[in-house]
């Protein structure tokens, strides 16, 4: 078995899912399936073949710096629940950005 | 045990590009918030991220300028984290194929000189800007979500904090001369990240090391990496062990505090952006991209000592912005002699600048202007010390035409012999014991006498024509 209940419990916590307890076996069990299904891939002989890096054979898509003018904030803000002043307001963060950017 | 500091830094610029990375919205800081950004920014479904082409141009000009070898294959990559400051979910950035790798800089720590190596350039976006609020809310402004970036990351190369201030200023050196980027680290379009160990000397291992953020002035950066070093010693030196985490610098306590221990939480999960493909860089545009670097301050530098004759360290002031060097270069080539165009700008100028907290751009002053001055005082049209009164004028209100200015307001110095004759004459008939006094040596008699002069024209004749006169007449007599 290539994932086990930790892998995916791990994958829920990163992709912020909260999973109930009683359910987590029975997704380990799918998710493995899918695994496998596409390790299968694996049997496949790719010696001397190029890795892919982007499924599209294009290169060098790309626009010309002109501007234009931003969305309306307040078509933005129709998905927003609640602002203040112009700005989104969330619940208080203490991390400083998890961007690292 | 006799410790020593490995540092690394990462630095982050904005590039000054108009519009952003992969979307139109505009890349301007100050406006209203939430203002200049679109569906791309937010990731909207269904939108498609399109790459600025001039952010690449800029990349490679940053790149190069760290004598970095430029990718002719290159891509973006997908940096998957949840934080409020990007709607996306994900930074696109560049993982395994940087823009530029393998570069270097040289630094100088007073005097002493050392190459600090450059491990990788990469492209990506900004996030957007947090506020922390003290009623259990953040805010959010989008506005700076998609500006393009460029990611430098050097190599734990640097062994004091010194060193680590000397990369930094030269890293913005080299970049503000290329023009990619405003560098100013307190408006933000300057960041930088710190990763800092301790070893005992001689070992070749690093130790383990801690991450040190919110290093927001090149000041901060000394401060923090100095607190750093003191808490990781005595630790260590106590048998104690560092833990890996990421560490906040408190600017008022001048100590460095826990963010977060790392343990598997930087798992960004990296993938190919789908969204874009590859890029291809000819060799033929990394050459032209190349050849349109401006001259750089080491290249101006040594330019200066050896066509304008300036002392290395007049040149090396002049060379330390690019504003300063752009200036001084168009004085010399309005026909200033070059060590007067150093002189006004080395004293005058920066004196000013420094009192009145301004840069260059903000005065009234032009290259155009303080050349035609200089060549006032050199051809004696007006006196060093009326000059002080003409530069006050020339960089608080300007002038296109400094001569016309001078003559307008009277400035003028008195330098001609027959208008200064009869005054002379004048005083020296009033002052009979002062060319006795002359004549038998005392040499503050002709102090007096020029003194009396230059009172009669109210500081406008010329004391070397004076002094002359008043010899000659006295001499006669």
């Amino acid at each position: 078995m290539a994932i086990n209940e930790e892998t995916v419990k791990q994958v829920a916590k990163l992709a912020k899912l909260e999973i109930e307890e009683e359910s987590i076996h029975a997704f380990t069990k799918e998710i493995d399936q899918i695994v496998d299904m596409v390790e299968q891939l694996e049997e496949l002989d790719t010696e001397g073949v190029e890795g892919t890096y982007h499924g599209l054979p294009q290169k060098n898509v790309w626009r010309e710096d002109k501007v234009q003018k931003g969305t309306d904030r307040e078509e933005l803000f129709k998905n927003v629940k609640t602002r203040k002043d112009g700005y989104i307001e969330v619940p208080a963060m203490f991390d400083n950005g998890g961007s690292e950017a | 045990m006799n410790l020593e500091p490995v540092i690394g830094l990462e630095v982050h610029v904005e590039l000054k590009t108009d519009s952003k990375m992969f979307s139109p919205s505009p890349a301007h800081f100050g406006a209203e918030p939430n203002t200049n950004t679109n569906v791309i920014d937010w990731g909207h479904p269904g939108v498609l991220p399109v790459v600025n082409k001039r952010a690449i141009e800029f990349g490679m000009k940053a790149a190069l300028t760290l004598n970095c070898s430029i990718a002719n294959d290159t891509k973006f990559d997908r940096k998957n984290y949840f934080y409020p400051d990007n709607p996306k979910a994900y930074q696109i950035s560049q993982f395994d194929k940087p823009i530029g790798y393998d570069g270097w800089i040289e630094i100088d720590v007073k005097g002493e000189k050392k190459r600090i190596r450059i491990e990788r350039v990469h492209l990506e976006e900004d996030a957007g800007k947090n506020t922390h609020g003290d009623n259990g809310s953040s805010y959010v402004d989008l506005n700076r979500q998609g500006t393009p970036l460029i990611e430098i990351v050097s190599e734990a190369d640097m062994r004091s904090p010194e060193e680590a201030q000397a990369y930094l200023d030269t890293v913005k050196q080299l970049i503000q001369f290329t023009g990619v980027s405003d560098v100013k680290m307190q408006e933000g379009s300057m960041r930088c990240d710190a990763n800092i160990s301790l070893r005992p000397v001689g070992q070749e291992e690093f130790g383990t090391k801690t991450e040190l953020k919110n290093l927001n002035s090149f000041n901060n950066v000394r401060k923090g990496l100095e607190h750093e070093i003191k808490r990781q010693e005595k630790l260590l030196n106590a048998g104690g062990e560092i833990q890996q985490e990421t560490r906040r610098f408190d600017e008022t306590t001048g100590e460095t505090i826990l963010m977060r221990v790392k343990e598997g939480s930087s798992d960004y999960r990296y993938f190919p952006e789908p969204d874009i493909p590859n890029l291809e860089i000819s060799s033929d545009w990394i050459e032209d991209v190349r050849a349109s670097l401006p001259e750089m301050p080491k290249e101006r530098m040594e330019r200066y000592v050896k066509d304008y004759n300036l002392p290395e360290y007049d040149a090396g002031v002049l060379t330390a912005t690019v504003e300063m060097s752009d200036f001084f270069q168009e004085t010399v080539d309005h026909g200033a002699d070059p060590k007067q165009a150093s002189n006004w700008l080395m004293g005058e100028v920066s004196a000013y600048l420094n009192s009145e907290h301004l840069e260059l751009h903000e005065t009234k002053l032009t290259p155009k202007a303080l050349a035609e001055m200089i060549n006032l005082i050199a051809d004696g049209t007006i006196s060093s010390k009326i000059a002080k009164k003409v530069f006050k004028e020339l960089i608080t209100k300007g002038s296109d035409d400094v001569k016309a200015l001078v003559e307008d307001k009277g400035w003028v110095q008195l330098s001609d012999p027959a208008k200064l004759l009869p005054i002379i004459s004048d005083i020296l008939d009033q002052n009979e014991q002062s060319i006795e006094d002359y004549k038998n040596g005392k040499d503050r008699a002709l102090g007096f006498l020029v003194g009396n002069v230059m009172k009669q024209t109210r500081g406008k004749a010329n004391p070397g024509v004076v002094n002359k006169l008043l010899k000659e007449e006295m001499d006669k007599r």
